[in-house]
């Protein structure tokens, strides 16, 4: 079935627009688009985003690549297999007959013939434009041109040139089509391991969805209730049912089990100058966190520290970001202060389910970085993780106090990619196991 | 492919998009082109819908809409944390089973008693049906007895972003085969594959293996016609001028800043009152009293309160 081809090449396009589609999904589609047929537009962009996409933004992404693709398509009078006549002839006969359809027509067979679909770079538009002119027979007409001095020659010279932008147009089309997915894979990988503080403003909104990700891994495994069975406690009810079968003698014993609670996280947010590259970007994970995780306290803290849970909870991310960043961001960081304020106001949030989450890079400005406070924390809560947006060798230099506070963590990772961030929620998941 | 095209179906009315739209219409539900769309592949390729949307767009509704469009009986099963097997696909009986072991106690001396010796009477005990595990003793709950209906059903399995992971986990089976399977008694699959409509309010995200095996169904707010015909058809006394300037207003309101927009339930219900209150045309007046049906926060209502004069006297154009 000829008609598949269009669809197999829309596939590829939609990958390229961020929507995930799995073999078996494009089989389910075809059967899906069998049922419906290609006749009704509509209908046909409804069916794919039924079947293929699985959020409303996959959705959106979809019925764009799709607007995009099909304009350019014609699904339902698929593309004439033979290339255009190279003689010319076909092709003057063309620009000469005045039919847009026709031209289009031949402009895909040819852009076929001349492998648009592998087109991957911008800088390929040139080559591509000038390959599917030389299909579709354009040398033989401007020769023609060249012999001829009379009004056709001149009516052929105008049909070239605008034949010429219209090519260009269908491969910058296409490039935007078939190449999205490369370069947005390519981007994607180099993002995740460009230094934090190097990121541009333009990469943000790429960066959220990928925070969001890494924050939704995390919560998807701190939400689970989990159970434990309680050693030494006879389930009566229960074990009588299982054991229905041998008359109530008890062959089968099943034990009480006890639900353990989803753990409480504690996450204290440096937003001090020292790391202004890198606080945005910790905030947007502290967002992130908070959108996915239900019993979360979030606190920033510079020369002093407040709670920004109630910001985060009710402003979206952009203004929440920007009202933290002016209420408390930007002043020369207090970590002794800030972690006496944490104890004074809010030390009975922590208890021994509490996860306590510091984010900062340990430079108090050589003041007193109050280390028994931590320890204090450290005693009585379930763990301290510390993520330090600093290289390893840069701890301990200059007026950080990373190695004095150190003892107190349970576990401390350099955080300066958004690859590290990936490994140390892994690690974290691991060590609740 | 562990489904098929082919199974029976429990109707052939399914027999185009626009026949599911004059279906649905026909038992009041006006459906969009897209919800149209979801239903008639659901049939054809015996998938099942995840309908996500907000509150009060008519998830829930579609499913019973769809029941009483193909008259198939409607079997509802509401998600909460906690729900397990045990309540949403069996149960033993276990009274039954208790009674069962007591029969088999004073009986199985009179069975027995004949026999010459323990082989034979253990050949004879062979002789029985094991039927301690048996169908009989079944208390089917709404996922089997929607695999059991004879004719078919519409399964809807409300809120199922309400359950755990390891029920979701679990529905998979049922989702993608038609079938489940019971350790005592082996493999139950459906004699005719239900109409199964999942909804889901996005408390939480669903996990991927659930979308991939369903029809991602995505409700929003209606456009101004399309909720004009589903107030006509759901508040037939509500003249077409009334209507009209009803569905503007709401959909005005929508573009306010507000924590929660009214949805087409409250427009439904709005309409209602207007009716009772014999209301010819929108007034300012009217509006104020009566915005507590359509917005459900104080803080909304004041939001809309602000520019109630504006808003109504757009809406009355």
């Amino acid at each position: 079935m000829n008609a598949t081809e269009p669809l197999r090449r829309f596939f590829a396009a939609a990958r390229g627009a961020g929507v995930r589609i799995s073999p078996a999904e494009s089989i389910e589609a075809m059967r899906a688009v069998d049922a419906v047929g290609f006749a009704d537009r509509a209908v046909l962009r409804d069916t794919l985003g039924l079947v293929l996409a699985k959020t409303v933004e996959e959705k959106q992404a979809l019925a764009e690549c799709f607007d995009l693709y099909f304009r350019r398509e014609t699904p339902d009078a698929p593309p004439a297999d033979e290339p255009a006549d190279p003689s010319g002839e076909g092709l003057a006969g063309l620009l000469l007959g005045g039919d847009p359809a026709a031209v289009a027509q031949a402009m895909e067979a040819a852009g076929e013939a001349a492998g648009l679909p592998n087109i991957r770079f911008f800088t390929q538009r040139n080559l591509y434009t000038r390959r599917i002119l030389d299909v579709m027979g354009l040398r033989a007409v401007e020769a023609a041109i060249g012999e001829r001095e009379d009004a056709e020659a001149q009516l052929l010279t105008e049909a070239v040139a605008g034949l010429r932008a219209t090519v260009r147009d269908f491969v910058e089309r296409s490039l935007v089509l078939f190449a999205r997915e490369e370069t947005e894979a390519f981007r994607e990988e180099l993002l995740r391991s460009t230094r934090l503080s190097n990121l541009d403003r333009r990469d943000y909104d790429r960066m959220r969805v990928l925070v969001r990700a890494i924050a939704r891994k995390l919560a998807a495994r701190y939400a689970r209730p989990r159970r434990r069975r309680l050693r030494g406690q006879l389930d009566l009810r229960r074990t009588i049912r299982r054991n229905m079968g041998w008359s109530g003698i008890p062959f089968v014993t099943v034990w009480k089990e006890k639900r353990i609670e989803k753990p409480r996280v504690v996450v204290l947010c440096d937003v001090s100058g020292s790391v202004a590259a890198v606080s945005q970007f910790l905030l947007m994970f502290l967002y992130a966190l908070n959108e996915v995780l239900a019993d979360i306290r979030s606190f920033a803290f510079a020369g002093s520290l407040i709670e920004v849970s109630e910001i985060l909870e009710h402003q979206p991310i952009e203004p929440a970001i920007a009202e933290i960043m002016t209420r408390i961001g930007f002043g020369s960081s207090n970590y002794g202060n800030s972690l006496a304020d944490f104890e004074e106001g809010w030390i009975g949030l922590i208890d021994r389910r509490t996860t306590v989450l510091i984010l900062g890079d340990a430079r108090g400005n050589r003041t007193d970085p109050r280390v028994e406070i931590l320890e204090r924390i450290s005693t009585r809560a379930k763990r301290v993780v510390w993520l330090n947006p600093e290289y390893r060798n840069a701890w301990g230099t200059g007026d950080s106090d990373m190695f004095r506070y150190a003892p107190h963590c349970q576990m401390l990772r350099p955080c300066s990619t958004l690859r590290d961030l990936e490994r140390v929620v892994t690690d974290l998941l691991e060590m609740t196991r | 492919m562990p489904y098929s095209a082919d199974l029976p179906r429990p109707s052939a009315r399914v027999a185009s998009i626009e026949a599911v739209e004059q279906g649905l219409a026909s038992c009041g539900y006006i459906p969009s082109r897209q919800i149209a769309t979801a239903v008639y592949l659901a049939e054809r390729l015996a998938k099942p819908v995840l309908v996500e949307g907000p509150a009060g767009v008519g998830k829930t509704e579609l499913a019973k809409s769809i029941a009483a469009w193909l008259s198939l009986p409607l079997i509802r099963m509401q998600c909460y944390e906690g729900l397990d097997e045990a309540k949403a696909l069996y149960e033993w009986k276990y009274g039954k089973q208790l009674l069962y072991t007591q029969i088999l106690r004073d009986k199985i001396g009179e069975v027995l008693g004949d026999a010459a010796s323990l082989d034979a009477a253990l050949h004879r005990l062979h002789g029985f049906g094991d039927l301690f595990f048996s169908a009989d003793f079944l208390e089917p709950r709404p996922l089997l007895r929607a695999l059991q209906e004879p004719g078919g059903a519409v399964l809807l399995v409300d809120e199922v972003d309400k359950s755990d992971q390891e029920f979701e986990a679990f529905l998979l089976e049922i989702l993608s085969d038609y079938q489940v399977t019971i350790p005592e008694l082996g493999r139950i699959a459906a004699t005719v594959p239900p109409v199964v409509i999942l909804t889901s309010n996005s408390m939480r995200d669903l996990g991927d293996a659930l979308k991939r095996r369903c029809l991602h169904l995505h409700i929003g707010f209606p456009d101004a016609a399309l909720e004009e015909r589903i107030i006509a058809s759901r508040v037939p006394e509500a003249d077409a001028a009334l209507r009209g300037q009803l569905v503007r207003f709401v959909q005005s309101l929508r573009g306010l800043d507000l924590k929660k927009p009214p949805s087409v339930s409250e427009t439904i219900d709005w309409a209602r009152v207007l009716v009772l209150l014999h209301a010819g045309a929108l007034s300012a007046e009217f509006v104020r009293e009566t915005l507590n049906v359509l917005l459900k926060f104080e803080v909304d209502i004041e939001t809309a309160g602000r520019q109630l004069g504006e808003l109504t006297a757009r809406a009355r154009g």
